[in-house]
C-alpha cells in the first residue's frame, strides 16, 4: 500500500525497505540518485515499485546514451515526417457536442456535471 | 467470398455464425479479448436485407472482421488489455471502425494485444498471451514429432510477435477476413510474419488515429491484417483518406483501387539494404531473403544494394523518442474522466498515483518513467532532441535510397520465426522489444508505407515473412510489388485440419484457398 513510510523510506535511501540504490554502480547509475527518483514518480505520478525498475531505467538510460556516438551538427530535429506540409484547421464552428451525459457515464465519481477528484494537490509527505 | 455474398451462396449471417462456432473453437489462442456476438449477428442480419434488396455497400459488406482492442469502440469494451481501462465502454467509434461499419463489415469482436501496444509478442496483457495459430498446425506438428516424443502437447506453444498478436492470429485461424492492428514500431508487420498472414502499414498521414488510443503520436498508423495483398488493398481503399478529426491526416483526395498485375518487371528498381544483415539474423530468414532478391532479378527487375547508414541508431532513437511520446500519452490516465480509479482519496496526487499504479503493468510505467527521464530539463537536449535529430538522419537515409531511383526495399520482417513463449519470456519487454522491432521501426521514423507478406514455411514448419518498404504515400505501388511476390510464392495455407473439417463446405465452394475477400 501506498503509505507514508513508503516516501519516508526513499528519502532517507539507506537501507530502506525497498532498498533503492544510493551507492554508485559501476553502470554509471551515480545519476539515478534517490533524489531522481522521487523526482521523477513525482512528475510521472507513477512509482518504481522495485529495485528492478530502478535498475530497468539505468539500463534504459544506459542504451540511450548510444546516441551520443551520431554526429547531428546543423541536423534540425525532426518533430513529424509531415513537416512540409500544412496541418489542417478546421473552421471554428460547433458542429457536434452536447454529450456531457454520456462522457460523465465512464467517470467512477461525478455530481451533477462534474467529475469529482478528492482535496487538495499536496501529497502528504509535504505537510 | 465477397462475390460469393454477392451471388448468394453464401449469407452474411451463414458467414457471421460459422467465424463465430470458429472463435469459440479457437478460444485457446486467446486472440480475442472481447466477441461481440449479439452486434455481429445483427450486423449479418442487416447486411442480408441489404443484399436481397440488391444494394450491397460493397467488397465488404456482410464480411466479418476484428478490431486490435485499442481502438475505441462505441457501446463495446476496450482495454488496450490494461487494467487502466477494464470496463471502460467508448462513447464513440474510431475513425477506421466506423468506416469498416459503414461498409457493412460485421464486428466479431476486439482482439488481444501487448498492454497499451507495448511489446513484441502479445503477451503482456492482462487477459494473458496469444497463442500463434501454427503452434496447432500440421505443418508445424509434423516437424515436431520428428524431434521429440511424448512432451506435453501445449507447453512448447509459439507466441504470435506483437503488438497485435490478436489480430493476427484472428484472420490466420480463419475467424475474420480482415484485421486492424496498430503498428508504432512493427506491431502489425510482426505478427503478421510470425502468423503467415500478410500485415500492411500504411504510410504516416494515409489513415485517420482518431479513436487509436494513442502511443506514439508522431509514428502510431493504424494497421491492417488479411489473407492476402488483394484484400489489404481493398481495406486501405475503404480506411484512407483526410479525417477531419485527425490533422495529422493529409488532405490530398484518396480513392480506393485494384491492384494491377505486374508484367513488366524492367522498370522496377528493388534496393537492399546492406546494414539489415545483421549477425542476429538466422540463416533461414538470410536465404529467403537471398532467394526474394534473386526471384526478382531472374523476372528482369534491377536488385541493388543500398545503404541507411544510420541503421545501427534507428532503434535507440526510437527507444528515446516512444517512451518520451508514451510518457506524455499516458498522462491522461488519471483516474478521474474514465477509467479505473483507485481508493485512495486522501489527495489529488495521491489518487492519481495509486491509479496508475494499479492501473498499469510494469512495462508501461517503465516506459513511462524512461520517458520522463529524458524529457526533464536537464536531459532535454541531450536526449529528446537529439533523439530527434537522428530522426532526421534517418528518414533522410530513406529520402536519399528512394531518390536514387530505387523504388521499393526488401528486408526481412523479423529476425526468425515465431520462438516458443518459454523461451521469449526469458529476455525482458524492453529487450525483446529493441531486438524485434530491429527491421520495422525505422520505416516508423521516417513514416513510410511497408508491407509484410508471407513468404515461406521455416525447417520448423513455420512462416517467415518479407518486408517491402515504399516511398512515402506510394502505397499502391508497395502492394502492387508485394501482390506480384505473393503470386510468386505461393506461400501455403495453414493446415488446421480440426477446425477446418466443420468449416470446409462453406470455404471449399470459394475455392479460394487463402479465403480471401474477392
Amino acid at each position: 500500500m501506498w503509505t507514508r513510510a513508503v516516501w519516508l523510506g526513499l528519502r532517507a535511501s539507506a537501507g530502506g525497505r525497498r532498498g533503492f540504490p544510493s551507492k554508485a554502480d559501476p553502470q554509471g547509475s551515480r545519476r539515478v540518485t534517490a533524489e531522481l527518483i522521487e523526482h521523477l514518480e513525482r512528475l510521472a505520478l507513477v512509482d518504481f515499485g522495485s529495485q528492478e525498475a530502478v535498475a530497468r531505467l539505468e539500463k534504459a538510460i544506459a542504451f540511450a546514451d548510444r546516441l551520443r556516438a551520431v554526429d547531428t551538427d546543423g541536423v534540425e530535429p525532426m518533430e513529424s515526417v509531415l513537416e512540409d506540409r500544412c496541418l489542417y484547421l478546421r473552421s471554428d464552428n460547433v458542429v457536434e457536442g452536447n454529450c456531457a451525459e454520456e462522457l460523465l457515464q465512464n467517470s467512477h465519481r461525478v455530481v451533477e456535471e462534474y467529475f469529482v477528484a478528492p482535496p487538495g494537490m499536496c501529497c502528504p509527505k509535504m505537510a | 467470398v465477397s462475390a460469393a455474398l454477392k451471388q448468394g451462396r453464401v449469407t452474411p449471417t451463414e458467414l457471421c455464425q460459422r467465424c463465430l462456432s470458429l472463435i469459440k473453437k479457437t478460444k485457446f489462442l486467446n486472440a480475442y479479448i472481447t466477441v461481440s456476438e449479439e452486434v455481429a449477428l445483427k450486423q449479418a442480419e442487416e447486411s442480408e436485407k441489404r443484399y436481397k434488396k440488391g444494394h450491397s455497400l460493397g467488397d465488404l459488406d456482410g464480411i466479418p472482421v476484428a478490431v486490435k482492442d485499442n481502438f475505441s469502440t462505441a457501446g463495446i469494451e476496450t482495454t488496450c488489455a490494461s487494467n487502466m481501462l477494464k470496463g471502460y465502454v467508448p462513447p464513440y467509434n474510431a475513425t477506421v471502425v466506423q468506416k469498416l461499419l459503414d461498409q457493412g463489415a460485421l464486428l466479431m469482436g476486439k482482439t488481444n494485444l501487448d498492454e497499451f501496444a507495448m511489446g513484441s509478442g502479445s503477451t503482456d496483457g492482462i487477459f494473458g498471451p496469444v497463442k500463434n495459430p501454427w503452434s496447432y498446425s500440421k505443418q508445424y506438428k509434423e516437424k515436431r514429432k520428428q524431434k521429440s516424443h511424448g512432451e506435453n502437447e501445449d507447453s512448447h506453444w509459439l507466441i504470435t510477435g506483437g503488438s497485435s498478436g490478436g489480430s493476427a492470429a484472428a484472420v490466420s485461424a480463419f475467424t475474420c477476413f480482415a484485421a486492424l492492428g496498430s503498428d508504432t514500431g512493427g506491431s502489425t508487420r510482426n505478427p503478421a510474419a510470425h502468423c503467415g498472414v500478410v500485415g500492411l502499414k500504411p504510410s504516416y498521414g494515409l489513415v485517420s488515429r482518431h479513436g487509436l488510443i494513442p502511443l506514439v503520436n508522431s509514428m502510431d498508423v493504424p494497421g491492417i491484417l488479411t489473407r492476402c495483398v488483394d484484400d489489404a488493398a481493398i481495406v486501405l481503399g475503404i480506411l484512407a483518406g483526410h479525417d477531419p478529426k485527425d490533422s495529422t491526416t493529409i488532405q490530398d483526395p484518396v480513392k480506393p483501387f485494384t491492384l494491377p498485375n505486374l508484367t513488366d518487371m524492367s522498370k522496377l528498381c528493388i534496393g537492399i539494404p546492406k546494414e539489415y544483415l545483421t549477425p542476429e539474423l538466422s540463416s533461414e530468414v538470410q536465404s529467403l531473403w537471398s532467394k526474394a532478391a534473386n526471384l526478382f532479378e531472374s523476372e528482369g527487375a534491377k536488385v541493388i544494394e543500398v545503404s541507411l547508414p544510420h541503421t545501427s541508431y534507428s532503434i535507440v532513437c526510437y527507444h528515446v523518442l516512444c517512451t518520451s511520446e508514451v510518457a506524455s500519452n499516458m498522462a491522461r490516465f488519471d483516474g478521474l474522466e474514465y477509467g479505473h480509479r483507485c481508493d485512495i482519496d486522501v489527495s489529488t496526487e495521491a489518487m492519481y498515483a495509486a491509479t496508475r499504479r494499479e492501473g498499469f503493468n510494469d512495462v508501461v510505467r517503465g516506459r513511462i518513467l524512461s520517458g520522463n527521464f529524458f524529457l526533464l530539463k536537464e536531459n532535454y537536449e541531450n536526449y529528446f532532441v537529439k533523439a530527434q535529430k537522428v530522426r532526421r538522419l534517418i528518414a533522410r537515409d530513406f529520402v536519399n535510397v528512394f531518390n536514387s531511383g530505387v523504388d521499393v526495399l526488401l528486408t526481412p520482417t523479423t529476425l526468425s520465426e515465431a520462438v516458443p513463449h518459454t523461451e521469449f519470456i526469458r529476455e525482458d519487454n524492453r529487450t525483446r522489444s529493441a531486438q524485434d522491432d530491429l527491421f520495422t521501426q525505422a520505416v516508423n521514423m521516417a513514416g513510410l508505407p511497408a508491407v509484410s507478406v508471407p513468404m515461406a514455411l521455416s525447417s520448423q514448419g513455420l512462416p517467415i515473412g518479407l518486408q517491402f518498404i515504399g516511398r512515402a504515400f506510394c502505397d499502391q505501388q508497395l502492394l502492387t510489388v508485394a501482390k506480384w511476390f505473393e503470386k510468386q510464392v505461393q506461400f501455403p495455407v495453414i493446415q488446421l485440419q480440426e477446425l477446418m473439417d466443420d468449416c470446409s463446405s462453406v470455404f471449399e465452394n470459394e475455392k479460394l484457398a487463402s479465403v480471401s475477400l474477392k
